[in-house]
Parts: C-alpha cells; structure tokens; sequence
C-alpha cells in the first residue's frame, strides 16, 4: 500500500472566524479520505497529540488538530500556552465549538475528503470531543476520559463549565467512550450515569472501562501509561472509525 | 485532576529563566499533572510577567512532599530574619 503522508502546521478558520494554528496530518492519496479532528488534552497543543495525529494520518485519515490555546499563546511552547490558558480558566465552550467546526469544515473541504469527519479527544479533550457532537453535524465521535460531561468541577475551580448530560439528546452521532476504572475525573459512577442517559436517549454507542487503568492511560509520556488498555483501546478507535467514517 | 484548580495570586519579584531575569507579577499555584518531572500529580508554580506574554514563565514541578518541605523552608527563614527585615 502506498503509506506516504504530509504533516504541516497550517492556519484554519476557527470560532468568530479567527485565524488559528492547527496541525494537518494527512495521506497522500486522492482519496475518497475520512477525516479525524483531534483535540488536544489540557497540557495543550504537544509533540504526543501530535503523534496521534500523524498515527491517524498513516492509517488513512485526514487528520487536524486545532491548536486551541492559539489566541492566548500565539507562538508560544506547548507548556507555556497551556499555563496561560489555565490562568484563564481553561477554553470556553463556545470558542471551543467553533473551533471544531472550522476544523470540520477544512477536512471537509480537501480534495481527497470524503465528506465524512469524526472527533476525538483526550482528558479535557474528552469532554470536548462530546461537546463538539451534541453540537454539530459529526459522523462519529470518541470521548477518552472525558471529566465533567456528568458532574461540575469542584467548588472554587476556575474553569467554568457545566456538565452536559442534558445535551445527550442532542448527540448527532454514534459515541464511543473509553474510561479508566481507576479514574476520579470521570468516575465509574459518573460514565455509568452517562451511559444510562445514552441509552434513555436511544444513541448508538460502545463504553468500555479498563481495570488497572487511571486517567491518561493512552499517554505514553506519562507514569499513567497502560499498554493493555491503549493498545485496546487504539483497536477499538480505529474500528469505530473505520465502521463510521469509511467511505 | 485536570481540574483547572488553581490559586493565582500576586508578587512581586524576579525569576530567572532560559532568556535570562524577568520581573515577576503573578503567580499561578495548581496541583496536577506535571510537563516534565515524573510521578502523576505534582505541585506545579508559575512565576509570570504577564504583559510580556505567555513564554515569559519559570515554573517549577515539584513533588508533594518536596513542595510541603520547601513551604516549611520558606517560612522558617522568613520567621528567623531580623526583626524589621522580612
């Protein structure tokens, strides 16, 4: 198979039509491509999430990752753009919609596209990966350790966010939820409530919980690391979105 | 946590960094995931100059119990200098 791929930092049009950063991984073949936008953990916009981007690229899928931490931390390293962003409470949820659809709307619009685009996200990322699929047209969606889709940051947290359990009937495509049963943020008890909310609303989706596995079990960076369960875990996101955004 | 919890406060002072001294203005205080230093959770501070934007930082990661030590250290000296001084 001929696996030759581009990655490229490029500028894409995200929330209020602001030029933002974003990395593009994608195949060189004309397609037809379904294509994947990634969003980053709170750590921000790094050389791991990078990789993700480019492992989704070598296995045939367009493939963006906004850079969200752009409009406080132009230029600055991944580190030093996610303190300023944590000084300031974190991304709104608004910016971080528009940002997704612009994110869409550029895999959407390359050559090769085939016109379908899914979304996942890790840690905070997780949640906005769910955010951005009760909000926009999306063909498939993966939540990784997602906190505060159900339940609300703790008392004097400075990130203003809601749970979003309401917006499940809202969901415009089939979810796929990965958890580690060790985890506090989400807890088991909290993808249990969401994942009777998902069925109460009759939405297709797959949750699987790993025993032995906390929070930021896919990082390879970090002590959390867990081979088992990220390499199921990968298996399973790539299934997904092989069933849903295939061509 | 991934929690955002953060105490910010204000200071003053200089910090030194790859790009040599810089005044420090603010300081952001969080317990989480660290960058750099090993171990899940760590007590992380930002010492900033804000109005020169988002790379002016010297942040330290630092275990509980190293971060614990060093606030007893700090106040134990400031608690011996001179009367009048600190």
């Amino acid at each position: 198979m001929y696996d030759a791929m581009i990655a490229e930092t490029v500028q894409i049009t995200g929330h209020g039509g602001d030029a933002i950063e974003a990395y593009s991984a994608r195949p060189l073949r004309p397609g037809p491509l379904g294509g994947v936008v990634v969003i980053h953990h709170m750590p921000g916009y790094d050389e791991w999430t990078k990789e993700i981007a480019r492992k989704f690229a070598v296995s045939g899928y367009n493939t963006v990752l906004p850079n969200l931490y752009s409009r406080e931390a132009p230029g600055a390293s991944p580190d030093d753009a996610a303190a300023a962003a944590r000084a300031r409470g974190g991304v709104p949820d608004g910016r971080l919609v528009g940002d997704v659809a612009g994110a869409a709307a550029y895999l959407r619009g390359l050559t090769s596209s085939n016109g379908r685009v899914g979304v996942i996200g890790y840690c905070s990322g997780g949640r906005q990966s769910f955010l951005a699929a009760v909000s926009l047209p999306l063909d498939a969606a993966v939540d990784c350790y997602g906190a505060f889709v159900v339940g609300t940051p703790p008392e004097g947290s400075p990130l203003k966010v809601g749970p979003l359990l309401d917006r499940t009937k809202d969901l415009s495509c089939p979810l796929l939820g990965l958890f580690g049963a060790d985890d506090r943020y989400p807890s088991p008890e909290q993808v249990t409530e969401l994942e009777q909310e998902l069925k109460a609303q009759g939405k297709t989706h797959e949750f699987h919980t790993y025993e032995g596995a906390g929070h930021a079990f896919f990082n390879t960076g970090r002590p959390a690391y867990r081979p088992e369960a990220a390499l199921d875990g990968w298996q399973r996101v790539f299934t997904w979105f092989g069933r849903y955004l295939a061509a | 946590m991934c929690t955002y919890l953060t105490e910010k406060l204000e200071i003053s002072g200089s910090a030194k960094g790859p790009s040599g001294w810089i005044r420090v203005s603010d300081a952001s205080v969080y317990f989480d995931h660290p960058v750099h230093a090993s171990g899940e959770h760590t007590l992380n501070i930002d010492f900033l100059n804000p109005p020169m934007g988002p790379s002016a930082r010297v942040a330290v990661e630092l275990s509980a119990e190293s971060a614990r030590a060093l606030a007893k250290a700090i106040a134990v000296v400031l608690d011996s200098a001179p009367p009048g001084l600190a």
